[in-house]
């Protein structure tokens, strides 16, 4: 195990953004006196305890390297794909397409990207269990909802796992002269989507009114998307000097993942409000289910990929 | 150690945290009965006691599966402390009674599915009476109706492996019993309490 310094630094830095969002609560909580305020300062301590142990599990995966790594993401898919599906109508017709989903395809994806196979990697989900999953289906002999029933489960499996794992990918990518250092760009990513997470979210509760998509999602406002996007793309483009970017093309590739994630998080929030539900599970106190978390990670992370993929890599 | 994996196992896959919505987990005798959709049931309601009451209480097994092979032997009787019956008619009811009525009668808790056997859909068959005799013969127990929700689409039936898919189990408040209520009304009234919690 050896740390490097520079990440030693990078995680330095959010423990000591952390303390401060813990005393801020502390003060808030204190200063909080109608009902609903203290709610908001419930769920706000809420959200920052859970970040305390979301940046330590992060910080030892990273410490403990690419393995362990791929194995928290694995996990993470695992358990977004458990929560897409408990929420979604299936059938004990779908068993065998599901059973193969989750004990084949997820394991696969995280495997092929240890093994360093990029080729595999980017079908394996899109064209096999695309194609598979409807055949082990359709044997079962049931055709009520067929392409609805196939379609959900496609699309848990492209989600939760295929577009989850765009994010550890990142360590296959080779760029000249960054060799060696690509949970840098691991971390590039996560900190931005995450960053514009909380960042629109304090933006929305302190100056927000008008919400961009009042019935996907009434918490999701102009003034959160705009000022919180912009402040998170200040910040992302600030770590230029972890990534194999120049500070402009740093800003661009935080500015394409804000956007994204923004995307990600309003199209989830309409499948799950389509199933009737308002989080995806209860797995983390304050922030709901563990897709509730990576929702804006699975639309940033492929594209993150691909562009710097492009762009950057040999 | 090995009720350990298996609760690991169950949380990992399933979840099935108890929510006790009517009742709470205390020491006293108790006769839970829930809805039967899938062979996790049993494992997943066992799972859902706090440890103290998992070694008093006694889940209802039905020999023909729970008894079938080795392994599951061993799990039904040494970990969930299974008391087995035979469903398919091949001994004397009365001697099928007596082993559940012996675990009562120790002063012990039981986990009833009183469908008899998995049913087919989302709402539970009509319940066999059992529950009924159990609850004249033992006054003093609780009647406590469990709802589980998502068991038959993890396992359903024929399949060989459960999918990770959360399900949960629910708690209900204990069924009162009524003087001079007749065995069909009782039944009834249990299996509404089971279908309540649904909601």
């Amino acid at each position: 195990m050896n740390v490097d310094p520079v990440m030693l630094r990078l995680f330095g830095g959010l423990v000591a953004l952390l303390t401060v969002a813990s005393i801020t609560g502390r003060l808030l909580a204190a200063r909080a006196v109608t009902e609903g305020a203290r709610a908001t300062v419930d769920n706000l301590n809420a959200r920052v305890r859970a970040w305390w142990l979301m940046v330590a599990i992060f910080a030892a995966a990273f410490a403990l390297g690419r393995g362990v790594t791929l194995a928290l993401f694995a996990l993470t898919s695992f358990y977004c794909l458990r929560e897409f599906l408990s929420l979604t109508e299936t059938r004990a017709a779908d068993h065998r397409a599901l059973a193969v989903a989750f004990y084949l395809f997820l394991p696969l994806q995280y495997l092929l990207i240890w093994y360093d196979w990029q080729s595999l990697f980017s079908i394996a989900i899109p064209v096999y269990a695309f194609l598979a999953l409807p055949v082990l289906a359709v044997l079962k002999g049931e055709t009520e909802d067929f392409l609805g029933r196939t379609a959900r489960v496609q699309w848990a499996l492209m989600l939760c796992v295929y577009c989850v794992s765009h994010a550890p990918a990142l360590l296959l990518l080779r760029i000249p002269g960054y060799e060696g250092r690509s949970l840098f760009l691991l971390f590039f990513l996560v900190f931005t989507v995450q960053a514009s997470d909380v960042l629109q979210y304090v933006f929305g509760k302190l100056f927000g009114r008008r919400p961009v998509a009042p019935k996907v999602s009434p918490s999701k406002t102009w003034a959160g998307l705009v000022g919180g996007g912009l402040a998170a793309t200040l910040a992302g483009g600030g770590l230029w000097f972890i990534t194999p970017f120049t500070f402009p093309q740093a800003l661009g590739m935080a500015g394409a993942i804000v956007v994204a994630g923004f995307c990600g998080g309003l199209v989830l929030s309409a499948i799950k409000r389509s199933m009737g539900a308002k989080d995806w599970g209860a797995m983390i106190s304050g922030h709901g289910g563990a897709l509730d978390r990576m929702d804006s990670v699975s639309f940033a992370a492929p594209l993150f990929f691909h562009l710097t993929n492009y762009f950057f890599a040999a | 150690m090995i009720d350990h994996l298996l609760i690991g196992l169950t949380r990992f896959l399933v979840g099935g945290h108890p929510e006790w919505v009517g009742s709470a987990p205390e020491d006293r005798q108790r006769i839970y009965f829930a809805n039967h959709a899938s062979h996790l049931d049993t494992v997943l309601l066992w799972a859902a006691l706090p440890p103290r009451l998992r070694r008093v209480t006694h889940p209802v097994a039905a020999a023909d599966y729970w008894g079938r092979t080795r392994l599951r032997r061993a799990v039904a009787t040494g970990v969930l402390n299974a008391v087995q019956v035979d469903r398919t008619g091949g001994t004397d009811p009365r001697q099928r009674a007596a082993a559940v009525e012996g675990a009562l009668a120790a002063g012990h808790s039981l986990v009833i599915f009183p469908e008899g056997t998995r049913g087919p859909g989302p709402e539970p068959a009509p319940f066999k009476s059992g529950l009924f005799h159990l609850s004249q013969q033992f006054p003093d127990a609780e009647l406590i109706p469990v709802w589980l929700s998502n068991p038959a689409r993890a396992f359903p039936r024929g399949a060989y492996l459960p999918v990770p898919i959360s399900c949960r189990v629910r708690f209900g408040a204990a069924l009162d019993r009524r003087a001079g209520e007749g065995k069909d009304d009782f039944l009834t009234r249990a299996r509404n309490a089971v279908v309540e919690l649904s909601r």
